[in-house]
C-alpha cells in the first residue's frame, strides 16, 4: 500500500491556507486509494506547533523539520529533503500552485525524474495513472494530462480544493534536513509583507478587486472598506491598475499575475480584459459592478450591477456590514 | 557576462481558439505567433544587462520546428547576438522532456546566466527553467521582478501573494523572469535588418522521455449566463439578498 504526501506551506512561521488545501487533497485521495497521509512541514524551531491543525485536516503523520535555516523559505534544502522522503513508496505528492509551490514542486519532480502536473484544477486517480486538468492559454483551453510514474507530483491551483477537517492522529516525527540547510546556495535574506490587509490573495475566500473604473489610487479605500466589511476578504487589482502604480504588482490578478479561485470574487470597475478573466474565471461566484453594461465582465459574472462603482461601493459596504451583523 | 535566454513561440492569446482535429492541439489557422510574454521580458532584461556592462553576449535558444526561427529572429532584431534552434518537429508538452534538451545545449555553452520567462503563456506550467537548473546542478531563483548583481552574486526580488522575498545566489545561475522587470522593446528597423545577418544555428533537440501524455485539449465550460441584478445603488439590497440566500457566500 502506498501513501499520499502533502507539503505544508508556511510563511513567517505561519501555516498557509495552501497547506490545508494540499492536506485535504491528500486525505481525499488516501480515503479513496488506501494508505496514510504524511505531511511535511519545515521551519524554525517551534514550527511543530502547527502539527495539530494538519492532523485535524487528515494527516496521519506529520514529518517536522526544524532548523534556523528554515526561518525563511529555503528552496534547495526543502527540495532535497522532500525528494529524499518521497523516494519511499508514495503514490502522489500534493503541493499548492502558490508562489512558493510553483518554485518548489518542479525542483522536487526534477530530482525524482517524475512527472509534474502544474496548477491543477481537477484530478482523478484511476489504476496506475493520475488524470489532471490544467487550464492554459490564458484560461481559454483546458489541458487534460495523464501521469503514470510515481509519485505523481501535483500542484493544486489555490482554491481548487477547499480545506476540510477530517481528524487523524497526526503523529509527529522529527526528521533531519537532507544535507546542511545552512549551506544552500539560494538564500532568502528577507520576506517583506506589504500592504495593510490581514489576508492576502493566496489565503482569502473572498477577493474584492478593482480596475481602472476606480479612476484613481485614492479610491481604492472604497475597495479596502468593502473587503474589511466582509472580514475574510483580500484586495486584488487589474494589470492596468498595477501598471499605473495604484497597487503593488503582487496584487495583480490575471494571466500574468495571480491565478485565483475564491468563493466570491467582486470585480469593481473592471471591464474584463482577457488577461484579467484568465486569472479569476474559475472563481465560484462572481459579482461585477461596472458602468458599461456591454463590458465583457458581465458575460462571466453571476450577478451584475450596472452603474458608477464609486457611488455603489459605499452602499454595498454598509449593506454587507449589516448582513454580517445580522448573521 | 555571457547570457542565454530560452524563449518559446506561442500564439497570440487575443483570439477565440479552436481545438485541432486530433483533439490535443490548437487549430493554428489564422493565428499570429510571437515570443511568449514572460520570455520577452527575459530577452529585454538580458539586453539591458549587456548594455549596462557594455560587454558580453546574449544568445537566444528555442526548441521547436523551423517556425521558431522567426521567433529567434525577432529576439535578434531586439538585440540578441545569435540564436540556436533545437530542432524538434513534433510538439513536446512535458516540461521535463523539454528541460532535458535545453540542459544538454546549455551545459556546453559556458553561460554565466541563463534566463527564462517564469512560464510560457500557452501551456503555463512554470516548470521548465527550474527543471533545467536541477539537471545542470545550478542555483535558480524563479519568478523575479528585480535583478541586480553584486560581486559575482545574483540579488533578486520574488513576488509572493501580498508580499515579496529578497533572494540571493552565486553565479553561474538561472533566473526566471516575472512581469515588472522591464518592458520589451520594439525592434527598430535597423535591428530588423541586422537580425537577418546574425548567426542562427540549427541542431537536433535531444528531447527526453515524456513523463506525461497530453490526452485532450478542450474549451472550458462556459459559465452559466449571469444576470444583471439592477442599475445603480438601488440594486444593492437585491444583490446582498442573492449573495446570502442563493450563492450563500455572505
Amino acid at each position: 500500500m502506498s501513501n499520499i504526501f502533502a507539503f505544508a506551506e508556511t510563511r513567517g512561521g505561519e501555516l498557509r491556507r495552501a497547506a490545508l488545501e494540499a492536506v485535504t487533497a491528500a486525505r481525499q485521495t488516501a480515503d479513496q486509494l488506501g494508505g496514510e497521509v504524511r505531511v511535511l512541514i519545515a521551519g524554525a524551531p517551534g514550527i511543530a506547533v502547527h502539527a495539530a491543525k494538519l492532523a485535524a485536516h487528515g494527516a496521519d503523520m506529520v514529518l517536522v523539520v526544524e532548523h534556523d535555516a528554515f526561518t525563511h523559505y529555503n528552496p534547495e534544502a526543502l527540495a532535497s529533503t522532500l525528494a529524499a522522503g518521497l523516494a519511499n513508496n508514495y503514490r502522489a505528492a500534493f503541493f499548492s500552485a502558490s508562489a512558493q509551490g510553483k518554485d518548489l514542486a518542479p525542483r522536487v519532480a526534477a530530482k525524482l525524474k517524475v512527472g509534474l502536473a502544474s496548477d491543477v484544477t481537477e484530478f482523478a486517480f484511476s489504476g496506475d495513472a493520475v488524470v489532471a486538468k490544467h487550464p492554459g492559454y490564458t484560461g481559454k483551453i483546458v489541458q487534460t494530462l495523464t501521469l503514470k510514474a510515481t509519485p505523481a507530483i501535483i500542484s493544486l491551483r489555490p482554491g481548487a480544493v477547499l480545506p476540510k477537517e477530517s481528524p487523524k492522529a497526526g503523529t509527529v516525527q522529527n526528521i533531519p534536513s537532507a544535507g546542511d540547510p545552512a549551506a544552500s546556495r539560494v538564500v532568502v535574506t528577507d520576506t517583506v509583507v506589504g500592504g495593510g490587509a490581514k489576508l492576502d490573495l493566496g489565503e482569502a475566500p473572498v477577493i474584492i478587486s478593482g480596475g481602472r473604473g476606480l479612476k484613481e489610487a485614492a479610491n481604492f479605500t472604497l475597495v479596502e472598506d468593502l473587503a474589511a466589511a466582509f472580514g475574510n476578504a483580500a484586495v486584488g487589482a487589474t494589470r492596468a491598475v498595477t501598471d499605473e502604480g495604484w497597487r503593488p504588482h503582487s496584487d495583480q490578478i490575471g494571466q500574468t499575475g495571480r491565478l485565483v479561485s475564491p468563493d466570491l470574487y467582486v470585480a469593481c470597475g473592471i471591464s474584463g480584459a482577457i488577461q484579467h478573466l484568465a486569472g479569476m474565471r474559475t472563481s465560484k461566484t462572481i459579482v461585477a459592478i461596472n458602468k458599461d453594461k456591454e463590458a465583457p465582465i458581465f458575460k462571466i459574472a453571476d450577478y451584475g450591477i450596472v452603474g458608477d462603482v464609486l457611488e455603489i461601493l459605499p452602499v454595498l459596504t454598509e449593506a454587507v456590514k449589516a448582513a454580517k451583523q445580522g448573521a | 557576462m555571457k547570457i542565454a535566454v530560452c524563449i518559446k513561440r506561442v500564439p497570440d492569446m487575443d483570439v477565440r481558439f479552436k481545438i485541432g482535429a486530433n483533439g490535443t492541439s490548437v487549430d493554428e489557422a489564422g493565428l499570429k505567433f510571437d515570443i511568449s510574454d514572460f520570455d520577452g521580458y527575459a530577452v529585454e532584461a538580458a539586453l539591458q544587462i549587456k548594455e549596462k556592462a557594455n560587454a558580453g553576449e546574449v544568445v537566444v535558444i528555442s526548441l521547436g520546428a523551423d517556425n521558431v526561427q522567426e521567433t529567434l529572429r525577432k529576439a535578434m532584431s531586439m538585440g540578441a547576438d545569435r540564436a540556436v534552434q533545437l530542432k524538434h518537429d513534433a510538439p513536446v508538452f512535458d516540461s521535463f522532456a523539454i528541460a532535458t534538451a535545453l540542459a544538454a545545449e546549455l551545459s556546453t555553452g559556458g553561460y554565466d546566466l541563463v534566463m527564462f520567462g517564469r512560464m510560457s503563456i500557452d501551456t503555463a506550467n512554470q516548470a521548465t527553467g527550474t527543471m533545467v537548473a536541477e539537471l545542470l546542478g545550478l542555483p535558480i531563483i524563479t519568478a523575479i521582478s528585480k535583478l541586480d548583481f553584486d560581486g559575482g552574486r545574483v540579488k533578486a526580488r520574488r513576488e509572493l501573494e501580498g508580499s515579496y522575498e529578497l533572494v540571493e545566489c552565486p553565479l553561474p545561475a538561472i533566473v526566471t523572469i516575472d512581469e515588472g522587470i522591464a518592458r520589451p522593446r520594439y525592434p527598430s528597423l535597423k535591428g530588423i535588418m541586422a537580425a537577418k545577418k546574425k548567426p542562427l544555428e540549427t541542431k537536433p533537440a535531444q528531447v527526453g522521455e515524456q513523463r506525461y501524455t497530453l490526452d485532450k485539449m478542450e474549451l472550458p465550460a462556459e459559465r452559466a449566463a449571469g444576470r444583471i441584478v439592477g442599475e445603480g445603488k438601488d440594486a444593492v439590497p437585491e444583490l446582498v439578498r442573492l449573495l446570502k440566500e442563493e450563492a450563500k457566500v455572505l
